[in-house]
């Protein structure tokens, strides 16, 4: 009986400590929910509270002076780019990797582990002088490249490692059938994969959608900005008008929200099983 | 011809695009800063090759100096407080039954969001009339007053805060697989000899964790280096330089001053500290740490 007792008394103190920070890590969002639909009266009132009439117009003001139908379209490009790119020549080299391991590849791998690590300062002003020489500054595409780059390591590594497990004998069959390297990864490979396509299109997503140093460096002309940094620039614009700015802070977390309601396994497990900051 | 019908030469196909456009993006320019950060180059005109001079003029450049010092306290202050409460977080989950996926769940979500949310919301909250210190004079008290991103004396821990309220619940998700791994006959068995629960976490479960631990340690120093966003959008290294770091420095150099030859000098030396980092940690490895 005692040691129940003693039990339960722990039982609660983790829950007592754990619930303070579950709140420390939702309360600030929780706000943020709270001022998108607050008046801007309010808040010289009531800072932190729930709002005392519900104005969903805030929505509706911030997305007619952001222009975000135009934002959205731009970071949707983006990200639809992205993992088109991203997704096809890291499958293609995930399979070389996983299952050809042609002689000399593991000098690849080698490279892209490196490359992950590369920080980002070291590269990023050649780069920006190449891409104002071959005229890609100010375009999406040379943003995707960016993208695809940066991204493509990680996936890379993520989708080996998945085949790697699947069976040989699978594609020892289809050789004997006659199938060549291009149907073994069309029909064999890729049709087994999709969980880790599924895992790696997303993580892709979040990280572009997210993204703010290269979205800074290589878009300057405000009718090409993605979310991020028309954000950015919209706390600049708007400083006092906090309806406004959290309005469209929020319209930018929803359907990242949304997406980890539907995938949050896919998310978590994507996201601590390579190196990738957000 | 047959050697582009070889089995081997069309493996080679599939691996192309990748270290193509790896190279292209990443692994050229990362050679051309190697060698710009030996010219005088301001990104138009003559290339002079002026060999260690940038470097020279590197280690006496006194808000270069202020910016690596800040690195280092930003390193420290991440391996310390945000894995500390990520460990215990992670212990005490492992001891519940009821509403695990809740919390972790809360933990992890603002690892998903945005450096710009991230920003704004804190921003808000340290506002000195609105957010937190509206709050506080409104109840009496006399806190938070003055916005922490303000003041010489805070701005860079206020910075880092925001940062880590953001990545803290990244760690409590890696040190839950790696303390989930761990046998609870390991835990029955210190029960029956009385063990306290701090002596379990230290004798059983950080022994167990360790190769999640380390790797966690390293991804902390590595990604340290090059932070940015947090910075230039909260306080832009102000007040006063007072949270200035090594990218935000770097990138005021290569972008506002156009100074190409010194800011590729800067990144060359982040690149080489982050290759040491990875390198000493591969020896740990192959000298038979088990990380």
């Amino acid at each position: 009986m005692i040691v129940a007792k003693y039990r339960s008394r722990e039982v609660i103190s983790n829950y007592i400590i754990l619930i303070i920070f579950a709140l420390i890590a939702i309360l600030p969002l929780a706000v943020l929910i709270f001022n998108s639909i607050k008046p801007q009266m309010e808040f010289g009132v009531n800072p932190l509270g729930p709002p005392s009439e519900i104005r969903f117009e805030n929505f509706s003001e911030a997305w007619v002076k952001g222009e975000y139908a135009k934002v959205f379209f731009n970071s949707l490009k983006l990200v639809t780019g992205s993992v088109f790119l991203c997704l096809a020549v890291s499958l293609a080299a995930g399979f070389s990797l996983a299952k050809l391991n042609p002689k000399g590849s593991a000098i690849i791998a080698v490279y892209l582990l490196v490359g992950i690590s590369i920080p980002a300062q070291l590269y990023i002003v050649p780069l920006f002088l190449l891409w104002k020489e071959i005229h890609l500054l100010n375009t999406h595409i040379g943003l995707i490249i960016i993208y695809t780059a940066l991204n493509a390591p990680f996936a890379t590594f993520l989708i080996r490692s998945y085949m790697i497990r699947l069976p040989d004998e699978l594609f020892e069959a289809a050789r004997l059938d006659g199938a060549n390297t291009f149907q073994l990864f069309f029909r064999v490979a890729l049709p087994l994969s999709w969980p880790v396509i599924l895992t790696a299109g997303l993580i892709i997503s979040l990280a572009v959608w997210n993204e703010f140093l290269f979205a800074l460096t290589f878009i300057s002309e405000e009718g090409f900005k993605p979310m991020a940094t028309i954000l950015f620039a919209f706390q600049w614009r708007f400083e006092n008008n906090y309806a406004l700015q959290s309005a469209s802070a929020i319209m930018m977390v929803a359907p990242v929200a949304i997406l980890f309601m539907l995938f949050q396994r896919r998310f978590i497990s994507g996201l601590t099983s390579g190196g990738l900051k957000g | 011809m047959k050697i582009f019908s070889n089995k081997n030469f069309v493996a080679w196909y599939f691996v192309f695009p990748v270290a193509f456009i790896h190279l292209f993006v990443i692994g050229i320019p990362s050679l051309a800063s190697l060698a710009l950060c030996l010219t005088d180059w301001r990104g138009l005109g003559e290339i002079n090759y002026i060999g260690f001079e940038n470097f020279i003029e590197l280690f006496d450049d006194r808000y270069l100096k202020k910016a690596i010092i800040n690195n280092v306290i930003w390193t420290i202050a991440f391996l310390t407080v945000p894995v500390g409460i990520a460990l215990t977080c992670a212990y005490l989950l492992t001891g519940i039954k009821r509403g695990q996926m809740f919390f972790r769940l809360a933990f992890f979500f603002p690892y998903m969001l945005a450096s710009v949310i991230n920003c704004q919301i804190w921003k808000y909250l340290f506002h000195p009339i609105h957010g937190l210190g509206g709050f506080f004079e409104r109840i009496g008290w006399d806190l938070l007053a003055v916005s922490p991103f303000t003041m010489k004396s805070t701005s860079l821990f206020a910075v880092a805060f925001v940062d880590g309220w953001h990545f803290w619940g990244f760690l409590v998700v890696i040190y839950l697989t790696g303390m989930y791994q761990v046998d609870n006959h390991l835990y029955e068995a210190a029960d029956i000899e009385g063990a306290t629960k701090f002596q379990k976490f230290r004798y059983i479960t950080l022994p167990m964790i360790r190769p999640v631990f380390v790797f966690s340690i390293m991804i902390i120093i590595i990604w340290s280096v090059p932070v940015f966003d947090y910075v230039y959008i909260l306080t832009g290294g102000g007040p006063a330089y007072s949270s200035e770091v090594i990218a935000n420095y770097m990138y005021s150099q290569a972008f506002e001053r156009f100074d190409v030859g010194y800011s590729s000098a800067i990144g060359t030396l982040m690149f080489f500290y982050v290759m040491i980092i990875v390198a000493l940690f591969g020896l740990f490895r192959k000298a038979g740490w088990d990380i």
